[in-house]
């Protein structure tokens, strides 16, 4: 049962790709394709990330250590979504023109922000395998994935910025509410071991 | 002998779900699209809403329209694209809100109160609208400010037949446009995106302009709810937004008039939005735009024209207005 454990939640991860590749080709996204794929996997970058954000407070509360086995994979699945958000915004909005694209991302501050999330990222994603941690040692390796928390707060900056000249804020707020539980929950320990 | 007239079993009364809470249902899961998970849910639940077909609604012919420009050549976007991809914020702020909630605007009675710097100010009813002017068809193209187009054959007459009939004074300088604001009829109305009622407004020499106009339908038949039913503005050398829906009154006024989306935002939306790949929205580029339907997906954005392709018609009303600062 446990076997099967890791490759039901690979699987699973990667069925909101599936649908869109399968849409894609299906004519299913609607009026706008460019638009609805740039959404899609701009928001489940998002997703995957307050998922991998949510392991180890679950983890710990529940005492269930499997659960940290998940938690590389899921990290992997927000840099994949979001890898593939930048793709879209390259390549349906600039049309892979590198010079336009470095032109825009400084023009545009929302864009910066996720540049930046997107950036961030790229050493986490990097530095994912076992070998790295032996290389780089847990203490030295631990420091750098802190980054993922920079990751969040660009990433909430980057959809916050989107939304703020038509002041709609309902989705963002959501996003923002989890992940400050998330890592509220992280300062909330730190203080009271500080305490203790 | 045993008459059977009930051959097919009919629900009993208690198990017919009232409209009111198949409505509360509805906004329950708008209530839960707005979450985390919902921006796919709420395009899940959509999809039923999306089956719009043209041949519903009631027939409003027009005549080709002999006014300069008025019938582009362009392939024209389909009834089905035109009417499940809206900015109707009245209605929710998803392209697909207005589709799947618009069927609550009632159009009929309506009024449309002309007022303000006029000698002959007046409550028009809709039918009396209707028959002002002869009703002609106008294929125009259309650019929103997000960067998509669609080329859309709208039903109607221009604007400057309903001014002519009112007769401005040497006052009237520009005209406002505000669409209807009933949170029973609108639940976008909720939200604060905007400072309801919407409000735009043009300079009185736009609004006389032959393009610009006062539409009631398109593809041949009366508009549909979220296509701003029962009388919309359609300027087609500006922004989509300029273009309000569901008129409720027209004002003559001598100072310009501060539109809803200036109210918003004023670094991005400007009186006269006028398309121009020139100056760029500061969240995006205005240079290109993708044309719903035509464009495929992996194909490059084509390039956004002056005035939206109407410089000709419309590019004397601007000589001299520097329209980097009057954007």
């Amino acid at each position: 049962m446990a076997k099967w454990r890791k490759p039901a939640v690979f699987a699973a991860s990667l069925l909101p790709f599936a649908y869109l590749v399968w849409a894609t080709f299906n004519n299913a996204l609607g009026p706008n394709p460019a638009e609805y794929l740039t959404r899609a996997t701009g928001d489940w970058t998002l997703r995957f990330l307050c998922l991998t954000l949510a392991v180890t407070p679950l983890r710990v509360i529940t005492g269930l250590n499997w659960l940290l086995r998940y938690r590389r994979m899921l990290g992997l699945f927000t840099f994949f979504y979001g890898v593939q958000h930048v793709c879209c915004y390259a390549g349906f909005d600039m049309g892979f023109d590198f010079g336009e694209i470095v032109r825009d991302i400084p023009k545009r501050p929302f864009v910066l922000a996720g540049f930046t999330a997107l950036v961030l990222m790229t050493p986490l994603a990097a530095t994912s395998f076992n070998a790295a941690i032996r290389w780089l040692g847990a203490a030295r390796w631990q420091a750098l994935h802190r980054l993922v928390y920079a990751v969040a707060v660009a990433a909430l900056l980057h959809f916050f910025w989107m939304r703020s000249a038509k002041n709609n804020y309902a989705e963002p707020i959501v996003y923002l509410a989890i992940i400050a539980a998330l890592l509220g929950w992280r300062v909330w320990r730190r203080v009271r071991a500080a305490q203790a | 002998m045993l008459i059977r007239n009930n051959r097919f079993p009919l629900p009993h009364a208690s198990e017919i779900t009232p409209q009111a809470v198949y409505q509360q249902r509805r906004e329950f899961l708008k209530l839960m699209a707005a979450g985390a998970a919902g921006a796919s849910l709420a395009a899940w639940a959509g999809r039923s809403a999306r089956a719009q077909v043209q041949g519903k609604l009631a027939k409003l012919p027009g005549a080709k329209s002999a006014v300069p420009g008025a019938v582009a050549a362009d392939k024209v976007t389909s009834y089905k694209d035109i009417t499940t991809y809206n900015n109707f914020y009245e209605f929710g702020t998803e392209k697909d809100d207005p589709v799947a909630t618009a069927h609550r605007l009632v159009t009929r009675p309506w009024t449309v109160s002309v007022e303000g710097e006029v000698r002959k100010p007046k409550r028009y009813d809709i039918e009396e609208l209707l028959k002002l002017a002869p009703m002609e068809e106008r294929i125009y193209r259309m650019r929103c400010v997000e960067g998509w187009s669609m080329v859309i054959p709208w039903v109607g007459f221009s604007l400057a037949e309903l001014i002519k009939r009112v007769e401005p004074t040497g006052n009237a300088k520009f005209v406002e446009f505000t669409t209807l604001a009933d949170p029973k009829q609108m639940p976008g109305l909720r939200s604060p995106v905007l400072d309801w009622p919407y409000l735009e407004a043009l300079r009185m020499d736009e609004a006389s302009h032959p393009l610009t106009l006062l539409c009631f339908g398109l593809y041949g038949e009366v508009l549909p709810n979220q296509n701003g039913a029962p009388v919309r503005l359609v300027v087609p050398w500006k922004y989509g937004f300029k273009s309000a829906k569901s008129l409720v009154k027209i004002r003559f006024t001598a100072a310009q008039p501060k539109t809803a989306w200036e109210r918003a935002a004023p670094q991005e939306y400007g009186f006269y939005s006028n398309v121009n790949p020139k100056v760029d929205h500061p969240r995006w580029s205005q240079a290109t735009e993708r044309r719903i339907g035509a464009d495929g997906l992996f194909q490059a954005k084509r390039p956004t024209q002056m005035f939206n392709g109407y410089e000709q018609q419309v590019g004397q009303l601007y000589a001299g207005l520097d329209l980097k600062k009057f954007y």
